[in-house]
């Protein structure tokens, strides 16, 4: 059932190719719908015993002589992640609906992006999760390049290196895990008993091939540069799904075959990730233009995924892959307010000219919209960031207090730099009355385009603004729909027992 | 034997000869009937692949001068194939002022890479590359208006004979020291002698010439220059057809002939032998052509370095040596072949359109003509190594056999290599195809005379370009059906 999440998504890329122009926003709209619908008929219907181990849903000879086959699994942990793929697949139609400029290559590439992103959630041949892994690098490479703003071309050449840099480094540990095992089934592979030797290097390497694309300082540095380059739907998909690809591998390849390797560098990768959380939270602190403000937030947010995982214990692990459904819903929504409903209608993005504005008048639902993301990013009660951070902080406490206490400060600095953009972009003081009535936004004269942009909030806006909010909130009220099925998923990893 | 015999056996290569003096009869019959011409050849090498097929498993012909067995009618095919697209490519070449002459020299060499395959014997082997080499010459300088394609040909001819050169001295002592000149009969016969410096010098100039054939630094530097300079359809049968016979009989001479000096190229324990010499070519290919392609700003060149890296990886395979490495090599020569033919085919049209092919000639190649841009993104992605294409696959299997052979992953340095070429290569790949599809108007001046890409232009060529380009994907998702041949093939 939950295959056909990728079938669908790569049906429809294609069809793009061939439809006229006038219905791609169309096809793309109805085949990421379905991809949601699928995600979450599967969500309800596979019972939760079921999801507690790696279960086969296909399982096809592919290169029998390599050993390779087409064999998709599924538990708790990747149901989750294609849960969080549905959804930031439709908001990020939904907020590119105005893409005039070449729009079926638009959509091709983003459902690209999306069908692969599903494909490496599902995945439970290392091939195979590998091809779909490298599947996503060049669609991101010309949705950022042709459809981006502000230095696009080397956001996009930065974020596609980067990637492809990840990649070689995860080819490497792939091959050194298959030509020692024999094998490329994961499921086997959880089983065998890899020689400490061999874990002791093929971990890190497979680790930071992964981790580079889930944004571990010091290599984030492709994240804030490529969000802010990037088109809305790129940076939602982006921050809501590509990043978790990289710390989703992490966790289902590098940790769960190298458990004594992971044992070994655990440590390290706690201290990178806190550094990665306190520095990018201190750096978002200073930017002045308000996506990368968000960029670098995305960055700090992921540090906390990084940080469970180097709890090595269920809760914490639980709680970092809480996280990533809670980002990808958050960091899409922030996105999708600063370079949709403001950058697309006052053409700026820096704080300072935005606290001019006083855009929470002139746009109350994006005000609105902002303050719930901004609210669930800070970590306050009743929104996922907070279920999630708290659950990853009680894991880290038992493993390493003292990298609660520095995270801790990290975590005021976030809120600091969350409530200065909020204040900044909405709330700043207005200059003059006449700018302010709602639905008027003027800004720019020179900027021509102005005139024909409709600068009241669209309905597609709002429908995708209120699925990420619905998301937040739900998970944020009650965790333990998700935590029910991820834990138990968790717990059957190998590097916990 | 028997003639009648003979010539069954050798029907493939009769065919061809035959239809090369009828396309060369027709051509001087009339200078114009360059359709003709190319039609005759099509045909001719269409038959040939079904002589191959008709072909017994097994044979021996002169005592092993030729031989057929499932892997000679394998590549045979595969070689008549890359000569077909590459006819087709040739139709209507400016540069071929004389279609009758340009594509009968094109079938002597196919000629030439049909004897390469089928044979197991020295002598046969310098004959075929010779013929090979010495119809590439020609093929190379045929643009008699261009400077550069004379400049091309004299460069690829005086580097060409001086390799062949070392590869007969290299031969020589090889005969010398075996008495024999079968490949088998040589392996035997080295497995009983005792290591002599003599016999290394004789296999390194063996492999000096091959290691000019397949462009493999530092015997590379006819490449670049024969790449941008020959006619389109030239260059692009030198980087295909060229390259997969020689590393086919490359494969054979060391896997067949120098098995008992393989030899270790392991980081730390290495042995003399051929497969350490191999891998120093690997690594100096790789990194040479993979760092100076990224300044190139003429796709032909770029290209051209780009085989050089492309060279290195493939003899990965040859380095860990065995079945799973030959064949890895196979899969991996030849489908790049096959992706290097389509890209060639597409400079054709935008030379032919724009009149140059510079990175400048390329841009906003989407807006002109969306099939054939689409055309390059895949044989671009797919020498880059990205999935779901072919190279990517081929990667995967070339890198594996490598890291599998030897205990310790003793190869894992040339790995570590071959990923961060490819690596370097994403940048440049990925620049031209910035430039077909992310800028929005044409840089360079699109000259009139040319004619538009858009209109129906030349519909067969649009057909072959595609017919490349799903075979590159077809070959990226489903790899069985090309690694079951050539694994069944070797034996």
């Amino acid at each position: 059932m939950i295959a056909w999440t990728i079938y669908i998504t790569f049906a429809g890329a294609v069809l793009l190719l061939f439809m006229p122009r006038i219905f791609a926003r169309w096809i793309a709209l109805a085949t990421t719908a379905a991809g949601l619908v699928t995600s979450l008929i599967a969500f309800f219907q596979i019972s939760i015993v079921d999801l507690a181990t790696f279960k086969t849903i296909v399982r096809v000879p592919w290169v029998p002589m390599l050993g390779m086959n087409y064999h998709l699994a599924v538990d708790g942990i990747s149901l989750t992640m294609a849960f969080v793929t549905g959804l930031v697949a439709v908001a990020s139609v939904l907020f590119s609906w105005d893409v005039e400029h070449r729009p079926s290559e638009f959509f091709f590439w983003l459902l690209l992006v999306v069908g692969g992103s599903y494909g490496v959630f599902l995945s439970a041949d290392l091939f195979l999760l590998f091809l779909f892994y490298e599947l996503v690098i060049v669609p991101k490479y010309f949705l950022i390049a042709i459809w981006g703003s502000t230095n696009k071309e080397y956001g996009a050449m930065k974020l596609t290196l980067y990637s492809f840099f990840g990649g070689a480094l995860v080819f490497i540990g792939i091959i050194a895990a298959y030509v020692t095992a024999g094998s490329l089934d994961l499921q086997q592979l959880a089983q065998f008993q890899f020689t400490p030797q061999l874990q002791s290097w093929a971990f890190p390497v497979l680790f930071i091939g992964f981790a580079v694309l889930a944004g571990i300082w010091p290599l984030h540095t492709w994240a804030p540069t490529g969000h802010v380059a990037a088109p809305t739907a790129g940076s939602m998909l982006l921050a809501g799904i590509v990043m978790k690809l990289g710390s989703y591998a992490g966790l289902r390849v590098a940790m769960n075959l190298f458990p004594q390797g992971f044992q070994a560098w655990r440590v390290w990768i706690a201290v990178l990730a806190v550094i990665g959380i306190v520095y990018a939270a201190g750096v978002a602190l200073r930017q002045r233009d308000l996506k990368f403000v968000i960029g670098y937030s995305s960055v700090s947010h992921m540090g906390f995924v990084l940080l469970g995982f180097a709890t090595a214990n269920v809760l914490g692990v639980s709680g970092a892959v809480l996280q990533m459904f809670s980002h990808g819903v958050i960091g899409a929504l922030l996105f999708a307010v600063a370079g949709r409903m403001v950058y697309r209608r006052t053409h700026t993005r820096d704080l300072n000219t935005l606290s001019d504005m006083g855009l929470s008048r002139a746009l109350p639902f994006a005000a609105f919209s902002f303050v719930i993301a901004s609210a669930a990013s800070m970590g306050i009660p009743g929104f996922s960031g907070f279920a999630a951070e708290i659950t990853i902080l009680i894991g880290a406490w038992k493993a390493y207090p003292l990298a609660v206490w520095i995270t801790g400060t990290g975590m005021v600095l976030v809120a600091a730099f969350t409530l200065r953009a909020l204040k900044k972009s909405f709330f700043g003081e207005s200059a003059s009355e006449v700018r302010t009535q709602e639905g008027r936004v003027l800004v720019d004269a020179d900027w021509k385009e102005q005139q024909n942009i409709t600068v009241r909030i669209t309905m597609a806006e709002k429908c995708g603004a209120c699925l990420l909010m619905f998301a937040t909130l739900g998970v944020g009220l009650y965790p333990k729909l998700l935590l029910d099925r991820v834990m138990p998923a968790v717990g059957a990893m190998r590097f916990l027992k | 034997m028997n003639y009648l015999d003979l010539l069954k056996l050798a029907s493939p290569e009769a065919i061809i000869a035959v239809t090369a003096l009828a396309v060369l009869g027709i051509g001087l019959a009339s200078t114009r009937a360059s359709g003709v011409c190319s039609f005759a050849a099509t045909v001719g090498l269409a038959l040939a692949i079904g002589a191959v097929m008709m072909l017994p498993r097994q044979a021996t012909l002169f005592h092993g001068m030729l031989v057929i067995t499932p892997l000679t009618s394998l590549f045979k095919i595969i070689c008549l194939a890359l000569a077909f697209f590459t006819v087709i490519l040739a139709r209507s070449d400016r540069a071929s002022r004389n279609p009758g002459e340009y594509l009968a020299i094109l079938l002597l060499a196919t000629i030439g890479l049909l004897l390469l395959v089928g044979t197991e014997e020295l002598l046969m082997i310098f004959i075929g590359l010779e013929l090979t080499s010495l119809s590439l010459y020609v093929m190379t300088a045929f643009d008699k208006t261009d400077v550069r394609s004379a400049e091309a040909g004299l460069k690829y001819f005086l580097f060409g004979s001086t390799a062949s050169a070392f590869t007969l001295f290299g031969l020589s002592f090889i005969y010398g020291m075996s008495g024999t000149t079968g490949l088998a009969a040589i392996g035997q016969k080295l497995a009983t002698q005792p290591m002599q410096p003599l016999l290394f010098v004789g296999i390194v100039m063996t492999l000096v010439g091959l290691a000019f054939k397949i462009a493999a630094a530092p015997f590379h530097l006819w490449a670049p220059d024969a790449y941008q300079g020959a006619p389109v359809p030239s260059a692009a049968f030198i980087a295909s057809g060229s390259k997969v016979a020689s590393f086919v009989v490359l494969g054979k001479i060391v896997l067949v002939g120098f098995a008992p000096v393989h030899g270790s190229a392991a980081w730390h324990a290495m042995i003399a032998g051929w497969s350490p010499v191999l891998a120093a070519l690997a690594a100096l290919s790789i990194v040479i052509g993979n760092l100076v392609a990224l300044v190139q700003t003429n796709v032909r060149r770029l290209l051209a370095y780009s085989a050089v890296a492309h060279a290195g990886y493939t003899l990965l395979g040859l380095v860990a040596g065995g079945r799973d490495g030959f064949s890895a090599t196979l899969f991996y020569t030849t489908v790049y072949a096959f992706t290097l033919v389509g890209a060639f085919g597409v400079v054709a049209l935008v030379r032919r359109e724009t009149g140059g092919d510079d990175l400048t000639n390329f841009s906003a190649l989407w807006s002109r003509s969306p099939l054939i841009a689409g055309c390059m993104a895949i044989f671009l992605l797919s020498l880059a190594g990205l999935p779901p294409l072919a190279g990517f696959f081929g990667k995967f299997y070339l890198f594996s056999v490598a890291l599998r052979s030897g205990a310790n992953h003793g190869l894992l340095w040339l790995v570590v290599l071959a990923l961060l070429g490819s690596f370097i290569s994403l940048y440049y790949y990925l620049i031209v195809l910035k430039m077909i599809f992310v800028d929005e108007k044409p840089q360079a001046e699109i000259s009139p005379a040319g004619g538009s890409l858009g209109e129906g232009g030349d519909f067969l060529q649009r057909i072959t370009l595609t017919v490349l380009a799903g075979a590159v994907v077809f070959f990226g998702i489903m790899p069985t059906t090309l690694v079951a041949q050539i694994i069944a093939s070797l034996p």
